[in-house]
């Protein structure tokens, strides 16, 4: 079997997906950002193999995912502090218990 | 590679790093505000001094035209009003004034970037710029209502932007490229049914900005953060960080996916019709003036969409307004109107320590002039005249009309009419009720500058709105 663009595609999907169900699903406010982090990196495959399998001359497709990285590690260095504020104040991390405001 | 182009932010960017030297070596804090305002006034000058440039550097990555330059404008003057009328506030965070300032400059420092770039890594590059430093400054306080707020936004925030940069990684893949003008030449013929991996990009892509601009069904976030956030803050996420959304929305779906615009303009119809009825019958039931300003602004979401889904003129005999060119307008005037509102909050809530309606029952007796300022912002989010959200209503339900949507102005009329209802209760409660104690609401001289020059500024669009009309459809001119 050769491997070509879509089996790269297919594996990127199913993991968004993976990574969009804990987000939405998990509890733990820690998990969630976790699924975020596997969402990111389905896209950061997917953007590697467009570049490698589409346009392989240019180095966009490659400096894209370097961005993304650095990105997402600064998001969760804002968001492990935010949570632990969080956890100072109310000590929990549940996001069902995180609920002092509900329309 | 002309760095002068740049010169704006860049200086802004030195700004915010002198604003935090600074808080290491002065005590006397309140100067870290009067030098972040006055320092705007660089940038602002670089920004006029490049006026009427149109060139591109740093390989097409930024883009320097009419467009980029009124927003950099615009987001300059909303950050200035919004230092401003944080003095009244920092009391609550005093011993971190310096990094609040500076995350101010840092995210009016990416939101001029969303607007001033036409390439989609440094375009994800600003929107998260813009986006990390609101985080923190959503959760600023040490209130456990500020924290929540804070992670609901990073968390809804960062699952927005994955799905935004999935959306780019499909139009990276169809077209082997991140420039926008190269995008559009090489999206294939045959309209959206035909390339089913083009329409699923451009639904990430919708969603991603969605989420920016506070559009349903990705509105979920806003009341919360508003309510939570520091005031001045949720005043500056309403107005420029829904700015930012729309300036790079356009740039996107007009540059890059013009070919397409039929397909994406009635996507946005669709979205404004719902997010404009959601938020004003939402915001009926809301017993908190934050959270109903923050319906408000859901619901003003779906007007500018109106602007979005009015593509271009079918008569090109029409003397109305272009579909963006309203758009850019209405954001002007939404600005000053929202801010004022929220100034005018940020005074009468430190004093009476509450954000309930019903705790602004005979406002209008202990702060009479505040009252009337408020007043006079909420009859401009209905839109009424002499006001700018009368002006602004008319010209994009005008534009929308020219292109043939009559059935979504049918829609947005109705809801203006049903909007009317909660904001005039704020004005009974105020105008009607007893007052809750004879006490005098006070406030700082940056405060009662900041809130003239919104109210002023509201006045006079209302009143002569051509000069700005102009210079708004100058910026969107560019687009093909």
């Amino acid at each position: 079997m050769v491997v070509g663009l879509e089996h790269f595609l297919i594996l990127s999907a199913i993991l968004f997906s993976i990574g969009l169900y804990g987000a939405l699903a998990k509890r733990n406010a820690v998990v969630i950002l976790m699924s975020i982090e596997i969402m990111l990196n389905a896209v950061n495959i997917s953007m590697v193999a467009f570049w490698r399998y589409i346009a392989p001359a240019l180095m966009t497709g490659q400096v894209f995912v370097i961005f993304i990285m650095v990105v997402a590690a600064a998001e969760v260095a804002v968001g492990l502090a935010i949570i632990i504020a969080i956890y100072r104040s109310r000590e929990t991390v549940d996001a069902e218990q995180i609920d002092l405001m509900k329309w | 590679m002309n760095l002068y182009l740049l010169a704006p932010e860049i200086s802004l960017c030195a700004l915010a790093i002198v604003v935090i030297l600074l808080d290491l070596f002065i005590g006397r804090k309140w100067i870290l505000g009067v030098v972040a305002v006055a320092g705007l006034i660089v940038p602002a000058a670089f920004t006029l001094a490049l006026w009427g440039v149109n060139e591109t550097s740093f390989n097409g990555m930024l883009v320097v035209d009419q467009f980029s330059l009124f927003f950099k404008l615009f987001f300059l003057v909303i950050a200035a009003l919004v230092i401003l009328s944080s003095t009244d506030y920092s009391f609550k965070f005093s011993a971190f004034r310096g990094e609040y300032y500076a995350l101010v400059l840092l995210s009016a420092m990416g939101m001029m970037l969303m607007a001033s770039t036409r390439e989609l890594i440094s375009i994800y590059i600003a929107v998260e710029l813009t986006g990390i430093s609101l985080y923190v400054l959503a959760g600023f306080l040490k209130d456990p209502k500020s924290s929540e707020a804070g992670l609901k936004y990073l968390l809804l925030g960062a699952v927005a932007s994955a799905v935004l940069l999935y959306g780019m990684a499909m139009v990276f893949g169809l077209s082997g490229t991140t420039h926008l003008n190269e995008i559009a030449a090489s999206i294939p013929a045959g309209g959206l049914l035909a390339n089913p991996a083009l329409l699923m990009g451009i639904v990430l892509l919708v969603a991603g900005f969605g989420f920016k601009i506070a559009a349903v069904p990705f509105q979920m976030w806003v009341p919360d953060v508003y309510e939570g956030a520091p005031t001045p803050i949720t005043a500056y996420l309403s107005v420029a960080s829904k700015a930012a959304g729309f300036a790079v929305i356009l740039r996107v779906f007009y540059e890059a996916l013009g070919p397409l615009s039929l397909d994406w303009g009635i996507i946005f119809a669709v979205l404004a019709a719902i997010t404009m009825t959601l938020g004003n019958v939402v915001a009926i039931a809301q017993t908190n003036i934050k959270r109903m300003l923050a319906y408000s602004s859901i619901a003003h979401a779906g007007y500018l969409m109106m602007g979005l889904a009015a593509v271009s003129t079918l008569d090109p005999g029409a003397l109305g307004p272009s579909g963006p060119g309203a758009l850019v307008f209405f954001l002007a005037a939404y600005a000053l109107t929202n801010l004022g509102a929220f100034i005018a909050i940020i005074a009468i809530s430190n004093k009476i320590d509450s954000d309930e309606i019903s705790d602004y029952s005979g406002m209008a007796r202990r702060a009479p002039i505040l009252s009337l300022a408020l007043l006079f912002c909420l009859i401009s989010l209905i839109g009424i005249p002499p006001t700018a959200g009368f002006i602004a209503k008319i010209y994009i339900f005008t534009a929308a009309v020219d292109y043939g949507l009559i059935w979504l102005v049918i829609i947005a009329v109705i809801n203006t009419v049903i909007s009317a209802y909660y904001y005039l209760r704020v004005a009974r409660v105020m105008y009607l009720g007893t007052p809750l104690s004879e006490e005098r609401v006070p406030s700082s001289w940056a405060l009662r500058a900041a809130l003239a020059f919104a109210c002023l500024g509201v006045l006079f669009l209302g009143l002569y709105p051509w000069a700005l009309l102009r210079i708004a459809e100058t910026a969107v001119s560019i687009f093909p």
